[in-house]
């Protein structure tokens, strides 16, 4: 294994070690068993954590997007709040001054996204490391501001924000709006989470890789540096703007105080708790950013923020290449003992 | 003998037992001895300072418990961070609904946060009372009747600057500087609900950006208009540039001020204290710096709590004053509630007070609501700057009828 040479060796090898050898009834129990587990909430949980789970897997998308651009593709991007922003607003607007359904939005916030994420990709092209996470640092402290401007503000709704209305689960399905609203998250997660693992694990994923480990030797074997470094951008933007999306259905409210810098930090925690260059990872990190906040404000409600701080620190100190590194050690030490 | 007694008395307590059971469904967070109310706060993140309403709140609910709670009933009041973050306010109250089961909502802060869990509370139909936010939006009975503010709004403030211009000079003509945002609208909406029809011919408005670097040209464009009346719905920043620039244009019109930017260190320092003289604004709490108040029982009261329940607390800051009149109000509501707990009573309750002075709001002011009017202060004190510090002068006045 050539690749255990470079510095990520795990993050290397992972997704392309593991298809091999698994047959392919095999992957259909994982992929039912799977469907089983997204599914059992539905009956398990009563709303408010239905409600909760919804969120974390919206987040966990937001974080996967990020994923692509920063775990495999290695540019920092502190901004990635603002194509969240932008995704959700794409379907605020659409759905409270068009009336369009939200799954009709949900093609057109993709693809302002990945405009806008594939023209931010050009100044990354130039900038590296902590210049690119400053620049895109600055466009997540602008869009907030922007989105109040008064020449936009009659379709943003300026600082008042706009309301929307989940989408009502078909006639005919006995499940209340919240129940609806976690099997649209699903399904629209699901089929982002699964192209995301096919992008990765095809020629264009492991140039991605060789991009962010190596991009002289990239170039040498005859890659296009420039220009898979802005899909990168475009595809992440768009993935993170379809979380987005469903954020705004899902709060059924945008307003720009909901897209402060800090939910493209938090998004980089989830990242890095995750698992940086983890598709599963991304999940993990998706459930950290929902439920940590709540556990430490359990914890103490004076200093929530002290609490958060120490179980960061201790998770980083403990798993230190996140979620997806623990599974990934536990999977090779049951491979090894057989 | 004893047995069938003993029957007719479990029978008796059953009897008693299930009107009691049938309330405690029908409303939720309330038992025979518990009263579950939550909120949500800003307890981290940039909006943290008001987390100091919650907790004067948390002490005034632990002084009445400490004192036997309201009908034989101990008040908890959870009181969840929502980082001022719109998402997080309806995740936290939906936790504090659904899970917690709290009978009502109670305070919970801000504009874009209560806004995201405005409709959500309306459908739950549960009770949103007395928020700590300024806009106006909050009495909109018909639509959404369970949801009602307390403070005088933005609004509610200009309308009472209008009233006192058109008292002093029927004929003015009046110069509106105002943030083009809700904020600074509302200030307009106040202005254009007292003149009505004459808005057009005595008005000329000016607007400018949060993000403008200067107001100049603005103030030079309402002075060339001939205005000699200036009413600013603006923030601190802008207001110690409006006050300087007016002074140095030597313009000397009658001139208002938001009474969010008149903070003496934040605008009239750096504005100039000899600058600002003349400058009006408006209250309804008592300022605690004024040494008119030493002596006042209300104060004295307020202060007495203060040193009790928070002995640690910095008795300058003048969201203690708020929280404790608001606590008041919402006491008394449960107080009129007497048993029923119910959500539909609270409300009813809620919108039912009979005029009520609190003792840390201007002597005047009065909390009062109906049915109709879900504006729970609607008076304010004009006070002018001499120099040294605000004078109040001539008696409370009341917003518009709208």
């Amino acid at each position: 294994m050539s690749a255990s040479k470079g510095l990520h060796p795990e993050a290397a090898i992972g997704p392309i070690a593991v298809p091999a050898a698994t047959p392919a009834w095999r992957r259909g129990l994982y992929l039912l068993v799977g469907i089983a587990v997204a599914l059992a909430p539905l009956v398990l949980l009563e709303s408010f954590h239905l409600f909760q789970l919804t969120m974390a897997v919206i987040m966990a998308l937001a974080v996967l997007g990020l994923n692509i651009v920063c775990g495999y593709n290695g540019q920092i991007s502190l901004g990635h709040g603002a194509f969240f922003a932008v995704g959700a607003y794409a379907t605020a607007i659409l759905m409270s001054h068009f009336d369009w359904s939200f799954w009709a939005t949900l093609p057109v916030s993709a693809v302002v996204c990945g405009v806008i994420g594939y023209g931010i990709g050009f100044p990354a092209l130039r900038l590296a490391g902590h210049y690119l996470a400053l620049t895109t640092f600055s466009l997540a402290v602008a869009v907030p501001q922007i989105l109040k401007h008064k020449s936009i503000e009659d379709w943003t709704g300026g600082v008042q924000g706009l309301f929307l209305v989940k989408p009502d689960p078909p006639a005919g399905l006995p499940l209340s709006p919240d129940q609806w609203m976690y099997v649209v998250t699903l399904i629209v997660a699901g089929a982002c989470f699964l192209l995301a693992w096919n992008l990765i694990r095809s020629r264009i994923g492991r140039a991605l890789i060789a991009t962010r480990d190596n991009p002289t030797a990239a170039e040498a074997m005859g890659m296009d540096i420039a220009s898979l470094k802005t899909r990168a951008f475009a595809v992440s933007a768009m993935i993170t703007g379809i979380a987005g999306s469903l954020s705004a259905v899902a709060i059924e409210f945008v307003a720009p105080d909901s897209f402060s810098i800090f939910v493209s930090i938090t998004l980089f925690v989830g990242m890095v708790v995750g698992g940086v260059a983890s598709i599963l990872g991304s999940l993990f990190g998706g459930l950290f950013v929902l439920f940590v906040p709540n556990i430490a404000e359990a914890i103490s409600k004076a200093a929530p923020g002290v609490i958060y701080g120490v179980i960061l620190i201790l998770f980083l100190f403990l798993l230190p290449d996140g979620f997806a590194g623990l599974l990934r050690r536990i999977g090779q030490r049951l491979r090894i003992r057989p | 003998m004893s047995l069938p007694r003993r029957r007719l008395l479990a029978g008796s307590v059953l009897l008693l037992a299930t009107p009691r059971l049938a309330r405690a469904e029908e409303s939720p967070g309330v038992t025979a001895t518990e009263l579950r109310i939550g909120t949500t706060y800003a307890l981290s993140g940039p909006a943290s300072a008001y987390s100091l309403i919650a907790k004067c709140l948390t002490a005034m609910v632990k002084q009445l418990n400490d004192q036997g709670g309201i009908g034989g009933r101990k008040i908890t009041f959870l009181v969840y961070d929502d980082a001022y973050s719109p998402p997080k306010t309806l995740e936290q109250t939906r936790r504090l609904v659904e899970q917690d089961k709290v009978a009502f909502l109670f305070n919970n802060l801000g504009t874009p946060t209560n806004s995201a869990i405005h409709r959500y509370v309306n459908q739950r139909k549960v009770p949103h009372l007395f928020l700590a936010t300024g806009a106006d939006k909050w009495a909109e009975p018909k639509q959404y009747p369970w949801t009602i503010g307390w403070q005088p709004s933005y609004r509610i403030e200009a309308q009472i600057y209008a009233k006192h211009i058109l008292e002093q000079k029927p004929e003015a003509r009046i110069g509106l500087l105002h943030q083009n945002d809700d904020f600074g609208k509302d200030y307009v909406a106040g202005v254009r609900d007292v003149l009505g029809p004459r808005f057009d011919s005595m008005v000329k408005t000016a607007s400018h950006e949060a993000t403008d670097a200067t107001i100049d040209s603005q103030i030079v464009s309402l002075q060339a208009a001939g205005c000699d009346a200036l009413v600013c719905g603006i923030i601190p920043r802008f207001a110690a540039q409006a006050i300087r620039r007016v002074f140095d244009l030597n313009w000397k019109p009658m001139m208002f001020m938001s009474n969010v930017s008149v903070s003496g260190s934040v605008v009239i320092e750096p504005a100039g204290r000899e600058k600002a003289v003349g400058l009006i604004t408006s209250d309804y709490r008592k300022d605690q710096s004024d040494p008119s108040w030493a002596d006042d029982p209300g104060m004295r009261e307020w202060r007495e709590f203060m040193q009790r329940y928070i002995p640690d607390g910095e008795l300058g800051d003048n969201n203690y004053t708020y929280a404790y009149s608001v606590g008041l109000t919402l006491f008394q509501v449960l107080r009129q509630c007497g048993n029923d707990l119910s959500r539909a009573n609270v409300m009813k309750q809620a919108t039912s007070l009979a005029p009520m002075p609190l003792p840390t709001l201007l002597p005047g002011i009065t909390v009062s609501t109906s049915a109709e009017n879900y504006r729970p202060i609607r008076q304010m004190q004009l006070q002018r700057w001499d120099g040294k510090g605000w004078v109040r002068f001539g008696k409370v006045i009341e917003g518009a009828e709208v």
